[in-house]
């Protein structure tokens, strides 16, 4: 798909939740607001699941965002919720550029453990500092979006536009980079990185801007969500927080953007319902709902999806799979 | 002195049960090639259950000392239960995807079995400190010291040296390290792969269930136990090298004392210092201490 059809395509998406989002009462605004806003952090993940690279770690990058929206009206006196998302995104990115040079050294199960390993540095470093509310968290001070006040009769459906407008762009952007020369480079690391060395590319470097992407990502996600929920806590940064976006990612596949909204959504919903009607069972449904995608649709919910355009041969595996640390 | 006795002796006892447990999750890894999210679940079912049986055995009239034959039954009971139950009915469905996939297969079969021990026991905690005050305290160079502590040290040991003599100097244990090294080679020669993937797992069960049982009088036994279990025994393996036994030992002392350097010297640090310990020696030594670097196929 051309990348002037695709933002077509992204232009009358927004369009149409923006004006569903009219119609919907405020319950289902902050639902859909918050999984577009953690379907933005999945996003990061699948784009890195293309690149070849498997994170038990996106929760570093959601905290980044989350703390830096908290922080920042605070410190820099921001009070723009753009500016904080902005704000969110770029810092998890710096972070993750810094992190980057030093992840893309390994593979397979050691990348995703050093991810682990470096959330639950920050899960620590958050939970600890009393500057930053221990483990209880910061609240947030209500934005202002584009100068506008929000209040409780608006401040919903606003949120509820931004999140839409920035996850649409943010779709679209992945799906334009996945069909470039760099997201094909990707989805070949993703099936053999040393073939890809051995034809003149860098897949560290590859594997490092799928990072990094992943990052921001996470970043975006993190600083919606915390306005959303006005609050920020450590909790967000825990390998639980990690573990159910990665949930997200696999039921999504890597395949279609909309595919991982769409799995977001329906985490929501089936949480929500869950926990109302099935507190003390919904982990359960969880995991054997995961079990019966991997086993059914290795690919995610991508795969139902029907092919469009000229059809794509990914490149085989030479190698099952990579084993033991470094590439 | 004053103060390197008390972070040596916390270190090791911490490294102790830490040892059972990683020395399961190891195990697995060996000759399964699965690294198993789904041990910590195991760890606190182990817990559960030996509340259960100990307050069964008290409830029974039993003599106080038979707790730890009540404690270790109940991990022999989980293991055998669980074991093939989770490998052949489940895992086997899986077997020859990615090493991340099976880590997500085993993620998702924590969380089920998070609900799985609520629903069985509640989720109100259980106490059962009766097996650790059988052995009260011991007094040594001026310092009082647990005896529980002590015998859980002896227990980790004894169950390192087994595995180790089982696995190096017995023929089954031969056949297993064949199976790790080359099972399709192994099969060819008439073993049943099947039934040592079976026992490995179900023997990786047992370790975490012992774990989680002789844990269990020291701590409250209560939901949300599994979850930081499972990431401390991710450190430990992932330090000590997957799949090695010296490697879980080692990795345990480390943990065990980085933790307690932690809690004596810097407590802030308590929470992350085991992540950074891992983080440094990934960073350092991507493939763990005791292992060492493989070959690449093209």
């Amino acid at each position: 798909m051309s990348a002037t059809k695709s933002f077509q395509m992204a232009v009358v998406a927004a369009v149409v939740l923006l004006l569903a989002g009219l119609l919907a009462p405020t319950w289902l605004q902050f639902l859909v607001t918050m999984s577009a806003s953690n379907g933005l952090a999945v996003l990061g993940i699948v784009v890195l699941m293309r690149g070849g690279g498997a994170t038990f770690g996106q929760g570093m990058f959601f905290a980044l965002g989350a703390y830096a929206a908290a922080l920042a009206p605070t410190l820099l006196g921001v009070q723009d919720a753009v500016l904080r998302i902005l704000l969110g995104t770029l810092v998890a990115g710096l972070i993750g550029a810094i992190c980057a040079p030093l992840l893309v050294r390994y593979r397979g199960i050691f990348f995703a453990m050093l991810t682990l390993a470096l959330s639950m540095v920050m899960f620590g470093l958050l939970s600890k500092s009393s500057a930053l509310g221990g483990s209880d968290g910061i609240n947030i001070v209500k934005p202002t979006v584009l100068g506008m006040a929000l209040h409780s009769g608006n401040a919903e459906y606003v949120l509820y536009c931004l999140t839409v407008i920035v996850s649409v762009a943010a779709g679209w952007l992945v799906s334009v980079y996945w069909n470039s020369a760099a997201g094909l480079m990707a989805l070949a690391v993703r099936g053999n990185p040393l073939r890809v060395e051995y034809l003149g590319a860098s897949a560290r470097r590859s594997l490092g801007t799928s990072f990094v992407i992943c990052a921001l990502l996470g970043g975006a996600s993190g600083s919606i969500t915390a306005q959303a929920l006005g609050h920020v806590e450590p909790n967000f940064a825990n390998w639980t927080t990690s573990g159910e976006l990665v949930f997200v990612a696999v039921l999504a596949g890597y395949r279609r953007v909309p595919a991982v909204f769409a799995a977001s959504l329906l985490l929501e919903i089936v949480r929500s319902f869950s926990n109302l009607y099935f507190p003390n069972t919904w982990q359960l449904a969880l995991g054997t709902f995961m079990l019966l995608v991997i086993m059914f649709r290795p690919e995610g919910l991508g795969s139902l999806w029907p092919a469009s355009g000229r059809r794509k041969v990914e490149p085989a595996l030479a190698v099952p799979s990579v084993t033991g640390g470094q590439s | 002195m004053q103060i390197v006795f008390p972070i040596v002796i916390d270190a090791v006892a911490y490294a102790s049960w830490l040892f059972i447990v990683s020395l399961g999750m190891t195990l697995v890894f060996g000759v399964l090639k699965i690294l198993n999210m789904a041990h910590g679940s195991v760890y606190a079912i182990g817990a559960y259950a030996a509340a259960t049986a100990v307050a069964l055995a008290a409830a029974l009239g039993l003599p106080p000392a038979f707790s730890l034959v009540a404690m270790l039954l109940s991990a022999v009971a989980v293991a055998v239960t669980l074991g093939p139950l989770l490998e052949r009915g489940l895992l086997a469905r899986y077997y020859g995807r990615d090493e991340v996939v099976l880590l997500l297969v085993t993620y998702a079969l924590f969380l089920m079995l998070e609900d799985v021990t609520k629903l069985i026991w509640g989720v109100n905690p259980y106490y059962v400190s009766e097996p650790a005050q059988l052995f009260g305290n011991v007094l040594f160079a001026g310092m009082r010291i647990g005896g529980y502590d002590l015998f859980l040290m002896v227990l980790a040991a004894v169950c390192g040296l087994i595995t180790w003599y089982v696995l190096n100097r017995t023929t089954s244990g031969k056949i297993v390290l064949a199976v790790i090294h080359n099972p399709e080679m192994s099969a060819s020669m008439g073993v049943n792969i099947q039934r040592v993937y079976v026992v490995a797992f179900t023997v990786g069960v047992f370790l975490a269930a012992l774990g989680g049982a002789f844990t269990a009088p020291m701590i409250s036994v209560q939901p949300g136990l599994s979850v930081s279990v499972i990431i401390i025994s991710f450190a430990v393996v992932i330090i000590g090298g997957l799949g090695s036994i010296q490697g879980a030992a080692v990795g345990a002392l480390v943990v065990g004392v980085a933790r307690s350097l932690a809690v004596h010297l810097l407590p802030e640090i308590e929470l992350f210092s085991i992540y950074l310990v891992m983080a440094a020696v990934l960073i350092f030594r991507p493939e763990g201490l005791f292992q060492s670097v493989k070959s690449r196929l093209i």
